[in-house]
């Protein structure tokens, strides 16, 4: 390994490096009996768990269920969320009488209102995916109207200097400014949807991840729920690897 | 006191400047501020031959960027008129194209899809239209940087990927606000030249907005001088330095006696604004 590809690679090192470290720390204090073992598992039974989990909960499918529930959230909030930012950037008086209230519905607990969602969209999928979209939409929304508005002056003013269209405008200049800004607030509505998801499958009792989460748990088998929390986080990373290939596709610059 | 200066038309009359490329007539603009109603451009009037290098010269707060926002059509509200070959300009026109002093590159495209913008706006065909952005790549000294982004760039290359851009919107006047404002000294003379091949390539019609003495005279053939708020033309003084210029013509006696005459008009009004500046802040004058 040359010095160079070393110093490529020293981040993802480290990082590894301390997740393992902090892993082998908690495994030691359980051992040790400063952490009690029938709250946190050890993460060598964690680790023993995944054959399992995979094998007799059928992980792969509910990877994709929780996956598929994910990815309609963003694909919703990609076209709601940003469609409403921008309509609120571009109409000064909406924007006026709406912004406190978005700001107002990003802290709400939206997840309390499951049942009122069950009502309308009834067990499924669909209250499910409606639910992960409302708790994401205000964080998307605010955070597109931020970086249009966010966008530099005379950035703006070169483009009227070249008598650009109003769409023009917005397509060529405006957008592209704040596409760093709205993929990070994709990125934000994503977590914020992905908790509810996992959060109403767990409370529903349908689904993927969530559901398989609360089986686990009122099996008291600690274990393997710490082992599907994995499967969680891996939904995670492979949603902020996707959003972040897309960016990099759309702004190679960035 | 500048309230007292008197108002120039132009004493200057160029060849030619009887069908100028640039007519500013008149132009008055106030504002609304807490303290009252502030003057900011008061009857300003001058033109501009075509391929004649005009630099508008005055200290912090004279009105100078109000000035290129008004000429530029950025900027309405305003007494007076800005015609181009006569014709009256309402907002931005096709004829000027403007060089910003903030960085105003997009970060998100490469020099040469930077250059192509006003282009690509137009409508031409791609093949087309990268083959006339890297000849303003080119005309700029950037070859060979066409598929780096900005970011890669240093603060003069930006500026002058900026310059090729408006260029290659093909402007019969380029409008430039303090366009190396932002740049170290060594950078400012360098650019200066480049602008100065450019324009006697291209014969360009420029209007320089700037408040660097230097960089005034090493380019123009005559300098208005603005006085301090509100903002009137105080002097007009043709440079005649024998041209092509380069940035060696800076150690020259003519030079340097172009560059004392307009301090000398200049630094009345550069302590004005900075005694009104010292006041606003609470200062003791």
């Amino acid at each position: 390994m040359t010095a160079r590809t070393f110093d490529r690679l020293l981040p993802s090192i480290l990082g590894l490096g301390t997740l393992v470290v902090l892993v082998l720390l908690v495994e030691l204090l359980i051992r040790v009996n400063l952490v009690n073992r029938f709250i946190v598992p050890m993460p060598s039974q964690i680790a023993g768990a995944f054959e399992r989990v995979i094998v007799e909960e059928d992980i792969p499918h509910r990877f994709l269920v929780t996956m598929r529930e994910a990815l309609w959230a963003t694909a919703l909030l990609a076209v709601f969320g940003i469609g409403i930012g921008v309509l609120l950037y571009r109409v000064q008086l909406l924007r006026d009488a709406t912004e406190t209230w978005v700001a107002a519905m990003a802290s709400a607990p939206t997840v309390l209102m499951y049942p009122l969602f069950l009502v309308i969209f009834g067990r499924s999928e669909k209250t499910i995916i409606m639910m992960g979209f409302v708790a994401g939409l205000p964080a998307v929304i605010l955070k597109t109207i931020e970086g249009l508005a966010g966008t530099r002056r005379v950035l703006i003013n070169v483009g009227r200097s070249l008598k650009l269209t109003e769409m023009q405008l917005f397509g060529k200049i405006l957008f592209p400014a704040a596409l760093p800004t709205i993929f990070v607030c994709l990125s934000l509505g994503m977590i914020f949807a992905l908790i509810v998801i996992v959060g109403v499958e767990f409370l529903i009792n349908v689904g993927g991840l969530g559901q398989l989460i609360n089986d686990l748990a009122e099996r008291y088998d600690l274990p393997g729920t710490y082992a599907a929390i994995c499967f969680v986080i891996l939904v995670s990373v492979v949603f902020f690897f996707l959003t972040d290939r897309v960016e990099k596709w759309l702004r190679p610059a960035a | 006191m500048s309230s007292a200066a008197p108002r120039i038309a132009d004493p200057a009359p160029r060849p030619g400047i009887a069908d100028p490329a640039l007519a500013v007539e008149d132009i008055v603009k106030r504002f609304e501020t807490p303290d009252g109603i502030m003057t900011a451009v008061d009857h300003i009037s001058f033109n501009v031959a075509p391929g004649e290098f005009l630099a508008v010269i005055g200290p912090s707060g004279c009105g100078k960027s109000t000035l290129f926002n008004i000429i530029g059509g950025l900027m309405d509200g305003y007494d007076g008129r800005v015609a181009v070959s006569g014709e009256t300009v309402k907002g931005p026109h096709a004829a000027i194209g403007m060089v910003f002093q903030e960085e105003s590159t997009f970060p998100w495209r490469t020099v040469i899809e930077n250059v192509a913008f006003p282009l690509e706006i137009t409508g031409i065909a791609k093949a087309e239209r990268i083959a006339r952005a890297r000849h303003f790549v080119d005309l700029v000294g950037l070859s060979g940087f066409e598929r780096r982004y900005p970011a890669e760039l240093s603060g003069g290359m930006r500026q002058r990927v900026a310059i090729a851009r408006t260029l290659a919107s093909e402007p019969k006047i380029l409008l430039m606000d303090e366009p190396f404002g932002a740049l170290d000294e060594q950078t400012r003379l360098l650019l200066g030249d480049k602008v100065l091949q450019i324009q006697d390539q291209l014969k360009q019609t420029c209007l320089l907005i700037t408040h660097n003495i230097t960089e005034a005279v090493q380019l123009a053939d005559r300098v208005l001088v603005m006085t301090y708020r509100p903002g009137r033309v105080k002097r007009i003084v043709p440079i005649e330095l024998a041209r092509p210029r380069s940035s060696e013509i800076v150690s020259s006696d003519a030079f340097g006696h172009y560059v004392a005459q307009i301090w000398g008009d200049l630094r009345e009004e550069a302590s004005r604004g900075m005694q009104d500046d010292e006041k606003h802040r609470g200062g003791k004058p």
